[in-house]
C-alpha cells in the first residue's frame, strides 16, 4: 500500500498524520445501536436459512460474520439494507425498522450503507468514474464535484488511474477495490463487506483487508465483514492501520481490537457472538473444528 | 403424485401472472415519481426505436410485396385486380403491419431486455443499484417501457407506409397495374376504424414487448443458463401474447365500429 492519507469524502483536506486514530469521544447518540436483529428468521421455499438471529451493532463497531460456505451469510447482509425481507422478527438500521418500510423509502435510507457485494457487483457498461461516482450522479451532485470526491475515493483503494477504464479492463481485486471505492464514495455509516477477498489470491486478500481495516481506523465507520477466510477475520481483529506508515501492523502481543468482534452461524442459527479472545477460547464443538 | 404437479403447476402460473402485474404496475406507477430518467428514456427510444428501423423497413416492404403478389393472383380469377391496393392497404394497416412490426420487435428487443437485465440480475448489479439507493422499476424497466411504447406506435406507422408503397412496386412494375389506381384504391378503401384499429393494437403490442422482456430478465435465476432460458421465454411469451391480443382487440373493435 503506497496510499496518501485517509478518505475524507467531500472535505478535500488532509488530516494530521497520527499512529494510531482513537474512536471519536462517546456521545449520547453512540449509545444507539446502528444495526438491530431481533428473533430474525428468513426461509426459501420451505428451507429455514436463518432462524432466530438477535444481535447488535453499534456505533463503529466491526463484527466478523464466520460460518462454512451456504450457512446465510450473504442472506444477512442483504436483510441488513433490505434488499430482503426477514419471514418474521424486527431489524432496525439507525434506529427505524427497516423490515417494516415500504422498498420506497428504503432507497432513502440505503444512501446512508455502503455495501461491497460478492464479486464486486459493478455496473459493466459503465466506467470506473461513472460507477464509483453512481450515487453522487442519482443525486445531482455537480459533475466537477463528483470527479474530484470520485478521485479522492479511488485514491483510497489506489485506483485512481483507472477512472476512465471499464470494470472487463480490470483485474478480480481492482474490481473488488473499485466496489470498496463505490460503497465508502458517499462516506456512509455503516458499511458492508459481502466476502470481499472471496476468490483471491493471498497478496490481493491482504490489501483488501487493509483497506478494510483502513476504512475502521481511520472514519470509524459501523461494518459487517462476511467471510470463510480465518486468516482475514484474524488479520482484522489483530491489525490495526497507522497512518504515519500507510500500512497495516500487528497491535502489541495479545492484544486485539477491541471494536472487532465476531458472529458465527452454523445451521442457520448464530452459534456464537463475541470478542476474538471468547471465539479462540471457545469449547463449542463446531466452533473449535471450524477454527481447527 | 399428479394432482401435486398440477397443483405446483398452477400455483406458479398464478404467482407469475401476479408479479408481472406487480412489476408493470409499479413500472407504471414510476412514471409519475420522481426522478424521471429522461436520458435513459432516450437512449431506450434510439435502442428500440431507430435500431429497429433496418428490420422493420425490410419486413413492411417485402410484406407488401407478396400481399399484392399473392392477392393479385386471386384477384385476377374474379377480374377484380383494380382492389390490390385496397387489399394490401387494409391488411397492412390492420393486422399485418402491426403484428409483424411487433412480432419483429419482440424477437429484437424482448430478447435484448431480458438478456441485458438477466445477466444484471446474476451478476448482483440489480442487487447493487437498489443497494445504492436506485429503484431499477424506475431507472431500467420504466424507461423500457415507455420507450417501446412510443417507438412501436410510429414503427408500424412506418411498416404501413413501406408495405403499401412495396405493394405498389410489386403492383406496377411486376403485375403490370396502374400506380394511381393502386394508390387511389388503397387511400380510398380507408375508413376512420380501420386507423384507429391499427393505431391502437401498436400500443399493446409495445407494452407486451417491453413488460414480458423486463419481467423476464428481472426473474432471471441460475446464471448464464438461466438468462439463455429467460431470453427465449421473453420471446416466445411476447409473440404468443402479441397474437392472442391482437384477435381480442380485433374483436373489440369490429364490435364496436362493425369493420
Amino acid at each position: 500500500m503506497g496510499a496518501s492519507g485517509a478518505f475524507e469524502p467531500g472535505t478535500g483536506s488532509a488530516p494530521p498524520e497520527r499512529l494510531w486514530t482513537s474512536p471519536p469521544p462517546a456521545t449520547a447518540a453512540d449509545n444507539e445501536p446502528v444495526v438491530v436483529f431481533d428473533d430474525v428468521s428468513i426461509g426459501f421455499g420451505r428451507e429455514p436459512v436463518l432462524e432466530g438471529i438477535s444481535f447488535e451493532i453499534r456505533r463503529g463497531e466491526t463484527r466478523i460474520l464466520l460460518g462454512p460456505a451456504g450457512v446465510g451469510k450473504s442472506v444477512l447482509l442483504k436483510l441488513t439494507n433490505g434488499l430482503l425481507r426477514p419471514d418474521s422478527g424486527r431489524i432496525f438500521v439507525f434506529g427505524k425498522e427497516i423490515s417494516a418500510m415500504r422498498e420506497q423509502d428504503l432507497f432513502e435510507l440505503r444512501g446512508s450503507i455502503g455495501t461491497v457485494f460478492q464479486e464486486g457487483a459493478l455496473f459493466d457498461s459503465l466506467t470506473v468514474r461513472d460507477n464509483v461516482g453512481y450515487r453522487l450522479s442519482e443525486e445531482h451532485v455537480p459533475e466537477d464535484e463528483i470527479t474530484r470526491r470520485v478521485t479522492e475515493a479511488l485514491r483510497f483503494v489506489e485506483l485512481e488511474q483507472t477512472l476512465d477504464k471499464f470494470p472487463s479492463e480490470l483485474s478480480g481485486g481492482m474490481r473488488r477495490r473499485v466496489a470498496i471505492a463505490r460503497a465508502i464514495v458517499t462516506n456512509p455509516k455503516l458499511i458492508l463487506y459481502d466476502s470481499p477477498t472471496g476468490g483471491l489470491d493471498p497478496i490481493t486478500s491482504t490489501t483488501i483487508i487493509e483497506l478494510v481495516m483502513k476504512q475502521r481506523d481511520v472514519s470509524h465507520t459501523s461494518s459487517i465483514v462476511v467471510t470463510h477466510r480465518l486468516q482475514d477475520a484474524f488479520m482484522l481483529a489483530t491489525h490495526r492501520f497507522s497512518r504515519s506508515k500507510n500500512a497495516m501492523e500487528p497491535l502489541p502481543p495479545h492484544q486485539t481490537n477491541p471494536q472487532t468482534s465476531f458472529m458465527m452461524l452454523n445451521r442457520g442459527k448464530l452459534v456464537f457472538d463475541g470478542a476474538t479472545a471468547e471465539l479462540v477460547h471457545s469449547t463449542d464443538p463446531f466452533i473449535r473444528e471450524y477454527l481447527s | 403424485m399428479a394432482l401435486t404437479a398440477i397443483d405446483t403447476a398452477a400455483k406458479k402460473g398464478v404467482l407469475a401472472v401476479q408479479e408481472y402485474a406487480q412489476l408493470s404496475g409499479r413500472a407504471l406507477g414510476n412514471l409519475f415519481r420522481k426522478p424521471f430518467y429522461a436520458a435513459d428514456l432516450y437512449q431506450q427510444a434510439d435502442i428500440i426505436g431507430v435500431g429497429s428501423l433496418p428490420i422493420v423497413i425490410m419486413t413492411g416492404f417485402f410484406l407488401g410485396g407478396v400481399l399484392a403478389l399473392q392477392s393479385a393472383s386471386t384477384l385476377t380469377q374474379f377480374g377484380a385486380t383494380a382492389f390490390t391496393g385496397q387489399l394490401v392497404s387494409m391488411s397492412m394497416i390492420k393486422e399485418i403491419g402491426p403484428v409483424v412490426t411487433a412480432l419483429m420487435v419482440s424477437g429484437r428487443n424482448a430478447s435484448g431486455m431480458a438478456s441485458e437485465l438477466g445477466s444484471m440480475v446474476v451478476t448482483e448489479q440489480i442487487d447493487a443499484m437498489r443497494a445504492l439507493g436506485t429503484d431499477p422499476l424506475k431507472k431500467l424497466v420504466m424507461p423500457r417501457i415507455v420507450a417501446t411504447v412510443a417507438m412501436m406506435f410510429f414503427l408500424v406507422i412506418l411498416s404501413d407506409a413501406v408495405g403499401i408503397l412495396g405493394g405498389g412496386l410489386v403492383s406496377v412494375s411486376m403485375l403490370g397495374q396502374d400506380g394511381s389506381q393502386y394508390f387511389h384504391t388503397s387511400y380510398q378503401s380507408l375508413q376512420y376504424p380501420d386507423v384507429l384499429q391499427g393505431l391502437v393494437k401498436p400500443i399493446f403490442f409495445g407494452f407486451i414487448v417491453a413488460t414480458i422482456g423486463c419481467f423476464y430478465g428481472m426473474k432471471t435465476r441460475g446464471g448464464t443458463q438461466g438468462v439463455g432460458r429467460s431470453t427465449t421465454q421473453a420471446v416466445v411469451v411476447s409473440s404468443v401474447l402479441i397474437i392472442a391480443t391482437d384477435f381480442l382487440i380485433s374483436r373489440f373493435l369490429i364490435g364496436i365500429f362493425g369493420r
